[in-house]
């Protein structure tokens, strides 16, 4: 029921400056947590199980692929509004923001920009649906902030291809009916590096969920592993080319966890600031003593300034001009402070911020993978240092 | 079929109310403006029916409310709803219950309807009596609190609620049906049904356009309120601890012996 929901954080009035229908999709998304994410999460994150039956509902909302053409059973939606739907979806988990960046930027988007237009008819519309789900194989045990190291390899045989090679901690990948799996073509260099789909059953193609996470709990993360896989000649994304195809499904992710990691620190913050009135310590409430008032004012600050970051870069990617970099220092930062935020704020709630009953630890280990994912926050510094002197650090 | 559903425009559920003392009516600026609750539940109704019949069946939202609402009618078109019609007028502010189903009724009439849905009630002035009203004034039969509702041909069969057990009835349209909670769960509008409205038409109504034979708004209201209270803050409940049983007993024999209710 639309009435019952909460105001979301918005100290700058920056809700001003977005449309009547973004404003609206951000709240229909935000009161679906509400309703069905917030009851559900704390055990499915304790139990360290993926919640899989929200999935129906989130797809009729339509949140997977949402920027994608309508043709393709998407919504058409503007890159602030795909924004605001990954802010309220980490603001319930950052693995149920997770499966949606992995189905909607990491799979449709490569089939969509890469893809065959049969291979887009025959995904989109599925995928979009909830019908199928896809997972991103490009990290390997040994290559992961360095992927043109990757050793899978697809080689020719007749008209098909034939897969060898392992892939890990790849999200929703034991879930998959499809992997979009890159791999070095023939025995090239990162520049041979291809785009494969590769259906879930195909011989030789087995995935097996990782245990044992503290982290990212309500997620599936899986090994893959390619024995021989014959794949037929449409396995292939014929437009993919070299390694900056799956960088720029990155890029796309990542836009998203920028503002995603907005939503994990405002659900703790508000927490938090509500505990503090609360709360009483030495006769007065949590919040009447100063150091957390700095502490409240601090991480406010931040939150805003991470808004207003994600805010403009929305605006510049709509407006067909965001650079790689710029979303490079956009995921850097928003994850950064959520990091701190998440933890200033489990610090606050005293013994009661270990519980599972208040979300701020749970935010706060499931942010460290969303620190190391997507490009670490080293990596991005990289990218950024790169730019600015020209020199390439890695 | 032609399903009709009345939606009114309230404040936030959330929102803390407050009464303006003078016009001793709600104070609506400053506050966000939502969906009647209850209606989302008329509005899913609806759209089952339609879907269900799947023949060409048109669902449009009817409001009473200013112009400003105009944003919060497309929520009700983004959930599926075909079109909309609001009747807005400066002159409707300050209609009783009376006058504002006797102006709905007139503007109904016009926009043309074969099923009629509206919520049990408002959540800010929780009358209940819109609906019953407004059957009146347009002289059809008026099902309340109907918590099932199927369409069987030429008839709708409707599942009244009643406070011992319930009614099954069934009707022929036109009919004004009022739906209550238990009957469905709202859906959520998707996100390209918020896009989707945006293209949708909003018919305005004004009272011009309804050739009405009395005033509305505060000229034809038929009641006035004559004062506004709030109910007494109840203090803190005094709390006794006991030994045992038969001293609480005795203490609370005590307690209404010193209120001199026994
Ligand atoms: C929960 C989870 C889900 C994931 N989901 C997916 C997925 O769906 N698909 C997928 O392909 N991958 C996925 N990943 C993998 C993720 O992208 C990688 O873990 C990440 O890129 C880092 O790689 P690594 O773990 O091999 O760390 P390494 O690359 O070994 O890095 C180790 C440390 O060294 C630092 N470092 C790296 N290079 C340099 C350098 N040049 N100079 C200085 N320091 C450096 C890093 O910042 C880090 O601190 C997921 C990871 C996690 C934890
Ligand atoms: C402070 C205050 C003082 C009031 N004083 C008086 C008074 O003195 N005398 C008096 O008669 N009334 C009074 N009212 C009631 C006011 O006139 C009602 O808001 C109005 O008549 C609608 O009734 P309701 O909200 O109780 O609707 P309800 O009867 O509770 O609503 C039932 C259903 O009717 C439909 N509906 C109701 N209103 C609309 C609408 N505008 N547009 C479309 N559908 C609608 C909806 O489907 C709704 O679910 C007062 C209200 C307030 C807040």
């Amino acid at each position: 029921m639309q009435a019952t929901r909460t105001k979301p954080l918005d100290f700058y009035n920056i809700d001003e400056f977005f449309t009547p229908e973004q404003r609206q999709i951000r709240d229909t998304v935000r009161e679906f947590v509400d309703e069905r994410v917030l009851p559900i999460i704390d055990d499915a994150w304790m139990e360290g199980r993926f919640p899989s039956e929200i999935v129906a509902e989130l797809a009729a909302l339509g949140v997977f692929g949402p920027t994608l053409p309508e043709e393709y059973g998407c919504a058409g939606l503007d890159n602030i509004a795909y924004g605001l739907i990954m802010q309220e979806l980490e603001r319930g988990d950052s693995g149920l923001r997770s499966f949606a960046s992995v189905q909607g930027s990491l799979v449709m988007y490569p089939i969509y920009s890469f893809g065959s237009e049969e291979q887009r008819r025959r995904w989109l519309p599925a995928l979009a649906s909830g019908e199928k789900f896809g997972c991103f194989g490009l990290t390997e045990p040994d290559y992961g902030s360095n992927p043109a190291g990757m050793l899978t390899r697809a080689r020719r045989k007749g008209d098909g291809w034939v897969l060898n090679g392992s892939k890990m901690w790849i999200t929703n990948g034991s879930r998959a009916d499809v992997a979009v799996v890159w791999a070095k073509t023939d025995d090239g260099d990162e520049s041979s590096v291809r785009g494969f789909l590769v259906e879930r059953g195909m011989r030789g193609f087995t995935a097996r969920d990782q245990k044992g996470k503290h982290s990212l709990r309500a997620s599936d993360t899986s090994e893959l592993a390619f024995t021989d896989v014959e794949l037929p000649a449409d396995a292939i994304l014929p437009k993919s080319g070299g390694l900056k195809s799956p960088l720029m499904c990155l890029t796309q992710a990542r836009y998203g966890i920028a503002w995603g990691a907005l939503g994990a620190a405002i659900a703790c913050f508000e927490q938090a600031l509500e505990y503090s009135k609360t709360r009483e310590v030495f006769g007065a409430p949590l919040g009447a003593k100063q150091i957390q008032q700095e502490r409240l004012a601090e991480m406010l600050t931040e939150i805003t300034k991470g808004q207003l970051l994600a805010y403009h870069l929305g605006r510049l990617k709509d407006a067909g001009v965001a650079t790689p970099q710029q979303v490079s220092l956009a995921k850097r930062n928003n994850v950064d402070i959520a990091c701190d935020v998440a933890r200033k704020c489990r610090r606050m709630l005293g013994a009661n911020g270990i519980l599972a009953e208040y979300n701020p630890m749970r935010h706060m280990a499931n942010l460290e993978s969303v620190y190391t994912y997507e490009g670490t926050h080293d990596v991005h510094a990289l990218i950024l240092g790169q730019a600015l002197t020209g020199f390439n650090a890695f | 079929m032609k399903i009709v559903v009345t939606v009114k425009l309230v404040p936030d559920t959330n929102a803390d109310k407050r009464i303006d003392p003078g016009t001793k009516r709600l104070v609506r600026t400053g506050i966000e403006t939502v969906l009647n609750p209850f209606d989302e539940y008329a509005i899913e109704a609806a759209l089952q029916l339609k879907e269900k019949r799947n023949d060409g069946s048109t669902v449009t939202i009817f409001t009473m409310a200013p112009e400003t609402g105009k944003e919060i009618v497309r929520k009700a078109l983004a959930m599926g709803a075909d079109d909309a019609v609001m009747l807005s007028d400066p002159k409707l502010e300050g209609s009783d219950v009376a006058g504002t189903s006797y102006a709905m009724a007139a503007a109904l009439k016009k926009v043309g309807y074969d099923l009629l849905l509206c919520g049990t009630q408002s959540t800010d002035a929780i009358t209940g009596e819109v609906p019953g009203m407004l059957a009146e004034y347009l002289g059809v039969p008026g099902l309340t609190y109907v918590r099932k509702l199927e369409s069987d041909g030429e008839l709708l069969k409707a599942q009244r609620e009643t406070e011992t057990g319930y009614i099954d009835v069934a009707v022929k349209p036109p009919v004004l049906i009022s739906v209550t909670k238990s009957i469905n769960e709202p859906r959520y509008p998707s996100l390209k049904g918020i896009m989707g409205a945006k293209k949708k038409e909003i018919k305005s109504l004004a009272l011009s356009d309804l050739g009405l034979e009395r005033a509305v708004g505060s000229d034809g209201a038929k009641t006035e309120v004559i004062a506004l209270a709030s109910p007494d803050v109840r203090g803190k409940g005094k709390v006794v601890t006991v030994a045992d049983g038969a001293e609480g007993a005795s203490a609370i024999v005590d307690f209404l012996k010193e209120k001199k209710l026994i």
